[in-house]
């Protein structure tokens, strides 16, 4: 018998309300509010309890449109790209700084993407960036963290 | 009221109100004429934007990303037959045959003014129901909150759904879960933050857009491989045409406008239902008022049939800013993720939101007409123009999407973790979304979270813990009748399909 992946996910959802029901059975109200009609803990129990009525029903009950997907025709491959270089992105925004780390991802995530003409890539990046940094910086007065330029006296 | 009208006068017409306005149609109209790409995005990635704004200013440029996507919707609906958005797949019924005839233009043109007066004609109603409503509403208690809520996150669900409610309930239901992470309002006492600093002010609203929508439309582009750009590059590529229309094509559109306009209106008020059920049911009355003649050119090329539609999902749009600034309920995805920023400015939407913020509530529903202006005079001869700046290929588009989402949210909070969570959810979302499991609801049940628990506590502490309060005022059982009733339709429209 196979199971269908909406199923799946039902059933997930289902584990994920019990697991949410479980942890909000754990919330430590203040001892006055313990028997009150509603503390910190009552809204996220009877959402414990939604959760796992509708995953439930929704595995019980027989599916009316069959929802698979064909995995074949998706391209996997570029979003875990694309990921790995957002989380990537992230690692280094922080330490590396906004102008490089975002000029970097940029330029990687075109290429990832199949872009080859590196004269329009470099523009959308580098540059790009430095103008979104001046908009930001010069007339908005948004402050960002970036190291790089502060070693090299761009910015203060 | 006149009063207002000339403090929102006033607001709107300031110099930077007006950019804002031109600049979030011209904004919203690439975005929208993108398949795939709707108001939500569009409006998700202008959240970090307008918070850099005062909250009118903020709102009147969501409002026109909101008009101009729609529009943009339109567009592509028109010329290429591919809806940028759901409110404009029934345009495309009549619009696209008469593009294929050579009349793209003249179809352009009808869409464009029957938006403008469907919104125009909406924005006066809003005018005189929203103050009136504002107080009726005063008279609502936390009971009534509460059933409305629920009210609103059930209809959205089975509207959003396309017959698959019990998806849709559980999207709702993981929304106010994700909305209940962080301190308790009330006792501060930390709830689902597993021991995590970042997590104790909760998840931020905008994270949660941009990470369901722009992010993971991003990433499901990628996915299926589809190149939203290639629409853009046909519109470009066709001959439009003429956009003067002839004696008889004004008179039609004339006489479609106004009934379309109130179907429109009302359709938008209601919770759930929205531009695109709007616009199937203004195509559907029409067919039904004109003669038999011109019944049959539906299909073909009417246009009544093109006029219907464009004028009810504008008269929609507009519609749905009712229920948002006069009970602070949104009635739809796009005005939920309007009331989270609104909420983000400390501004709480609802009845005496046009008493205490008199500049917001009436500058909102001012800048309405001048959005539809400048859609008519600005984005209708630049439709072209516009295409050719959509060209852009995806393995720009998409890369720029995920930046500005990114970027949109370290700028908020300068923290990394922001952006791994809104990665993990985007990843999530993804997969849900691919198994056809809608995200507004999420997002409306996200937006509510707060005052629905809110609502209840005060309900739970009035009656004693009695959950008597839902059938005591009369207000509150009727919207929970409402409620039940949607809920039995569709129960009894799943059992009839089996």
């Amino acid at each position: 018998m196979k199971i269908s992946s909406v199923k799946i996910i039902s059933l997930l959802f289902f584990v994920l309300s019990a697991f949410y029901l479980y942890t909000a059975y754990q919330i430590q109200v203040f001892s006055f509010d313990e028997n009150a009609p509603f503390n910190a803990k009552t809204f996220p129990i009877y959402l414990g309890y939604a959760g796992m009525f509708l995953a439930g029903l929704k595995i019980i009950l027989p599916e009316r449109l069959k929802e698979e997907v064909d995995h074949k025709v998706l391209d996997y491959k570029k979003v875990i790209f694309l990921v790995i270089i957002m989380i990537f992105y992230g690692l280094t925004i922080l330490r590396v700084g906004f102008f490089v780390s975002t000029s970097i991802f940029l330029l990687l995530s075109y290429y990832f993407l199949g872009e080859r003409r590196w004269k329009f890539m470099i523009i959308f990046s580098f540059p790009f960036v430095a103008i979104f940094m001046f908009l930001l910086h010069g007339l908005l007065n948004i402050y960002l963290r970036d190291p790089f330029l502060k070693y090299l006296g761009i910015i203060g | 009221m006149i009063e207002g009208i000339l403090i929102g006068l006033k607001t709107a017409l300031s110099l930077k109100n007006i950019l804002m306005v031109m600049m979030g149609c011209f904004f919203g109209t690439i975005i929208g004429m993108l398949p795939g790409l709707g108001p939500m995005t569009a409006i998700a990635l202008m959240i970090p934007i307008t918070y850099g704004f005062d909250p009118a200013t903020g709102l009147i440029l969501m409002a026109g990303v909101y008009y101009g996507a729609v529009f943009g919707g339109s567009t592509s609906s028109i010329l290429i037959n591919a809806p940028g958005i759901p409110g404009t797949v029934a345009t495309s019924f009549d619009g696209y045959p008469m593009a294929q005839q050579g009349k793209a233009g003249k179809a352009l043109a009808i869409a464009a003014y029957s938006s403008f007066a469907g919104g125009t004609i909406a924005a006066i109603f809003l005018l005189f129901a929203a103050p009136s409503l504002s107080k009726v509403s005063l008279s609502f208690r936390s009971p009534d909150y509460f059933a409305l809520m629920i009210l609103g996150l059930t209809a959205v669900a089975a509207f959003s759904s396309k017959g698959q409610f019990l998806k849709a309930m559980m999207m709702a239901v993981l929304g106010l879960m994700l909305a209940s992470v962080g301190q308790d309002t009330l006792s501060d006492i930390p709830r689902f933050v597993f021991n995590n600093m970042n997590l104790s002010d909760g998840i931020s609203f905008v994270l949660v857009v941009m990470a369901t929508f722009a992010m993971s439309e991003a990433l499901m582009i990628i996915l299926r491989g589809t190149d939203p750009s290639s629409a853009a590059k046909a519109i470009s590529l066709k001959e439009l045409g003429s956009i003067k229309l002839d004696k008889e094509e004004t008179k039609k559109t004339l006489k479609t406008i106004p009934r379309s306009s109130i179907i429109g209106f009302i359709v938008g008020v209601l919770p759930g239902a929205g531009s695109t059920i709007g616009s199937f049911l203004a195509y559907g009355m029409e067919r039904n008022f004109v003669s038999k003649e011109e019944k049959e050119k539906f299909g073909k090329g009417s246009v009544h049939g093109l006029a219907a539609p464009e004028t009810a999902n504008n008269a929609a749009c507009s519609g749905s800013f009712v229920p948002l600034l006069t009970l602070g309920i949104p009635g739809s995805g796009t005005t939920a993720v309007m009331l989270g920023a609104l909420l983000g400015f400390g501004i709480q939407p609802g009845p005496r939101l046009y008493m205490t913020n008199p500049e917001i509530f009436w500058s909102v529903i001012m800048s309405m007409y001048i959005g539809m202006v400048v859609l008519l005079i600005l984005n209708l001869p630049l439709i072209p123009y516009i295409a050719r700046i959509l060209a852009v290929p995806r393995t720009f588009l998409i890369p720029m999407i995920l930046f500005f989402s990114v970027t949109g949210i370290y700028l908020m909070s300068f923290n990394t973790f922001d952006i791994f969570l809104m990665i993990g959810i985007a990843i999530v979302a993804t997969g849900l979304r691919l198994y056809k499991f809608p995200m507004p609801p999420l997002i409306l049940a996200f937006v509510l979270g707060g005052l629905m628990e809110e609502n209840l506590r005060r309900s739970l502490l009035i009656s004693d813990g009695s959950f008597s309060f839902l059938w005591e005022r009369p207000v509150t059982a009727v919207i929970i009748v409402f409620t039940i009733l949607i809920v039995s339709w569709q129960a009894y429209q799943s059992l009839k399909t089996k």
